[in-house]
C-alpha cells in the first residue's frame, strides 16, 4: 500500500506544480515511452513532446476534484501516450500495425478528449496573447499570470501612476477578450 | 472610464477583494442589469480560461526544465544530444592536459607488461592467434570446415614439410586403422598423436571427398596395437533428442563435448549426416560422437557459421560404406569394425577414459 500513498503524493506534487514531484514522476516514465516510440517510428523529439504531452493531460487529470486513481501513474502514462501516438502515426499516414504492445493499458480516450479541448484553449489564448504585440502582451501577462499588482506593473513599465497603467491593461485586455473569444466560439 | 471601474469592480468582485457592504451592493447591481451579470460571467469564464493557460506554461516550463535537468544527470539519454556533447567538449578541455599524462602514463605501462607477457608466455599463444586468423578466411563458407592450422614442431614430420590442417580422429579396428574427416588430410600426409602426446606416423589408405571420411593406418613400429576397442559403432540410425558427446582436440589436449541429436539429417537436408547442438571448434573434425551406451553414431565434420552451437556429424553407417569400399579396392589389408560396445552402463567419467585413449589428434602436412 505504501507505493500508492506515494503515487498519490507525487500526483498532489504534480497538481501543485512541484518540480520535484514532476522530475521524479518524469525520470521513473520516460524511458519506457522513449523506447516505445523509438520503437514504433518515432524519433527522440516525438518522444518528448507524447511523453510531455501525456504529463499535461496526467496534471490535468491530478487537478480535477473528483480525481481518483484508478491505476498506477506508469499505465496511466503509457496508455495515454499510446494512444496519442498511434493517433499522431494516423495523421502522419505512417500508420504501422507493429506498434507493440506488451504492457497494460486502460481506457483513456475521454480524459484524451477533455485533455484535446483544453489544449485548443491554451492554443488559441497563445496565439492572442502572441498576437497582441508589446507592452500589451507582458502588461497582462504581469497582472494575470505573475499576479503583479498594479503598482508595481506601473513602476516596470514605466507609467506615471497606477491609474494610466490601469487604463492601458484594460484597453489591452479589451483586444485580448475579443480576441480570444471569436476564435474560442469559432471551435465550439 | 467607467467600463474600466466596472472591469475593476467585476475583478475584485470575482477574486473575493470586496467587502461585504460593497458585495452586497454589487450583487443587486448584477440582478438588476443583466449586462453587467452578463459581463461577469464571461470575464469569470475568462478569467477561468487565463488561470488555465498561466498552470499550463508553468508545467510545461516545469517539464522542459525536468528533461533538460534528466538529460544532463544522464537519468535519460537521447542517443547524442547536442548539449551533452557541449558538456563532453567542456570536460575535455578542462581536463585536456591530465588525460593527456594519464593516456601517455598507461600506454607506456601497457607496452612493458605486453613486453613481459611476450616474454614469459608460453609460445602457444601464438598458434592460437594463427588458428583464429584461419578461421576467418575459412568462414566465407556457410558451413565451415573444422581443420585448423597447426605451428612446425618439431616431430616425426620428414624434412622440409608444413602441417596444413588439424584435426581429430579415432581407431575402428585395434590394429591401427584411424577415421577422420577426409577433408582434415589437406595434405599428402598425415601423423597421428595420442593422448599422452605420443607422435605415430601414419599412411592415408582411403579417402571418400562425397561421404567426407577417410581411413588412415598408423605405419609406426612404436604403436602397440590394442586388444579390442571400447566402443562399438552402430549400424542402425539414432533418434532425436539422443544424449551425445564426443572428444576431440579443438587444441592440443583432448577436450569433451556433449549435446543432443537435434535433427536426423544435416545443412540443407544433407541425408548423410545429423544435426547436433553442442559446441565444437576447429580441430573438433574426425572426432567421434557417442550416445550414452558408449556407441559410435557419427563422425563430427562441420558447423553452421551463421547459427551458434549448430554441429553436423557423418553418420556412424557411412564408415560401413567406407571400409566396404575399402575392402573392394585393397585386399590385403582387412578392418574389423567393432560392433558391441564394451562400456555400455558405465559411468560417462570411466567411458570417457576408455574412449581417450582411442582418439587421436591427426596432422595433415605438404611438402
Amino acid at each position: 500500500m505504501k507505493a500508492d500513498t506515494n503515487e498519490q503524493a507525487l500526483l498532489k506534487g504534480l497538481a501543485n506544480n512541484d518540480s520535484k514531484a514532476i522530475e521524479t514522476i518524469y525520470k521513473d516514465n520516460f524511458n519506457t515511452i522513449q523506447a516505445f516510440i523509438l520503437n514504433n517510428n518515432g524519433s527522440y523529439d516525438d518522444a518528448r513532446d507524447i511523453f510531455q504531452e501525456a504529463m499535461i493531460a496526467l496534471y490535468e487529470k491530478a487537478q480535477s476534484e473528483s480525481f481518483v486513481l484508478t491505476c498506477q501513474i506508469k499505465t496511466y502514462v503509457y496508455s495515454i501516450c499510446r494512444r496519442l501516438w498511434l493517433k499522431r502515426l494516423q495523421q502522419l499516414g505512417r500508420y504501422s500495425n507493429q506498434v507493440d504492445s506488451l504492457e497494460e493499458t486502460i481506457p483513456v480516450e475521454e480524459d484524451l478528449e477533455n485533455h484535446e479541448k483544453r489544449n485548443a484553449a491554451f492554443a488559441i489564448m497563445d496565439r492572442a496573447m502572441n498576437s497582441l504585440g508589446e507592452p500589451c502582451k507582458s502588461l497582462l501577462e504581469g497582472y494575470y499570470l505573475k499576479k503583479m499588482g498594479m503598482q508595481e506593473l506601473a513602476r516596470e513599465f514605466g507609467y506615471t501612476n497606477a491609474d494610466n497603467a490601469k487604463n492601458q491593461k484594460y484597453k489591452c485586455l479589451m483586444r485580448l477578450k475579443k480576441l480570444f473569444f471569436t476564435q474560442y466560439n469559432i471551435g465550439e | 472610464m467607467d467600463d474600466i471601474l466596472l472591469l475593476e469592480a467585476i475583478e475584485r468582485y470575482l477574486s473575493g477583494d470586496m467587502s461585504a457592504e460593497e458585495r452586497t451592493y454589487f450583487e443587486t447591481l448584477r440582478k438588476n442589469t443583466p449586462e453587467i451579470d452578463q459581463m461577469v460571467v464571461e470575464h469569470n469564464m475568462f478569467l477561468h480560461q487565463m488561470d488555465m493557460y498561466s498552470a499550463h506554461r508553468n508545467l510545461k516550463h516545469g517539464l522542459h526544465e525536468a528533461h533538460q535537468h534528466l538529460l544532463d544527470r544522464g537519468d535519460i539519454n537521447e542517443g547524442g544530444d547536442i548539449s551533452t556533447r557541449g558538456k563532453v567538449i567542456q570536460l575535455w578541455n578542462k581536463y585536456k592536459r591530465v588525460t593527456a599524462i594519464a593516456a601517455s602514463v598507461g600506454g607506456v605501462i601497457a607496452l612493458f607488461i605486453s613486453g613481459l607477457v611476450m616474454y614469459f608466455a608460453p609460445s602457444v599463444n601464438g598458434n592460437q592467434l594463427q588458428q583464429l586468423s584461419n578461421d576467418i578466411a575459412v568462414i566465407k563458407k556457410n558451413q565451415q570446415v573444422q581443420g585448423n592450422l597447426i605451428n612446425e614442431v618439431k616431430s616425426k614430420l620428414p624434412e622440409g614439410v608444413r602441417f596444413v590442417s588439424g584435426g581429430s580422429g579415432f581407431l575402428i579396428d585395434p590394429k591401427g586403422f584411424i577415421i577422420t574427416n577426409a577433408h582434415v588430410l589437406k595434405g599428402s600426409g598425415a601423423i597421428v598423436v595420442n593422448n599422452k602426446g605420443k607422435e605415430f606416423n601414419a599412411d592415408i589408405v582411403h579417402i571418400d571427398q562425397d561421404k567426407d571420411l577417410a581411413i588412415l593406418k598408423v605405419t609406426d613400429k612404436e604403436f602397440i596395437p590394442r586388444k579390442s576397442l571400447p566402443y562399438g559403432i552402430r549400424k542402425s540410425a539414432s533418434d532425436l533428442g539422443e544424449e551425445i558427446y564426443t572428444l576431440g582436440y579443438p587444441r592440443n589436449e583432448i577436450v569433451y563435448g556433449m549435446g543432443y541429436l537435434s535433427a536426423r539429417s544435416g545443412f540443407d537436408g544433407d541425408s548423410l549426416s545429423y544435426q547436433l547442438q553442442m559446441s565444437a571448434n576447429p580441430g573438433n573434425s574426425g572426432a567421434p560422437v557417442l550416445n550414452k551406451n558408449g556407441e559410435i553414431i557419427g563422425v563430427l565434420s562441420t558447423r553452421q557459421s551463421s547459427a551458434e552451437g549448430v554441429v553436423f556429424a557423418v553418420k556412424s553407417k557411412n564408415i560401413f560404406g567406407l571400409v566396404d569400399s575399402f575392402r573392394k579396392s585393397d585386399t590385403a589389408e582387412k578392418i574389423k569394425l567393432p560392433s558391441k560396445s564394451s562400456i555400455k552402463g558405465t559411468q560417462r567419467k570411466q567411458q570417457i577414459a576408455e574412449v581417450e585413449e582411442c582418439v587421436f589428434y591427426v596432422k595433415a602436412f605438404a611438402k
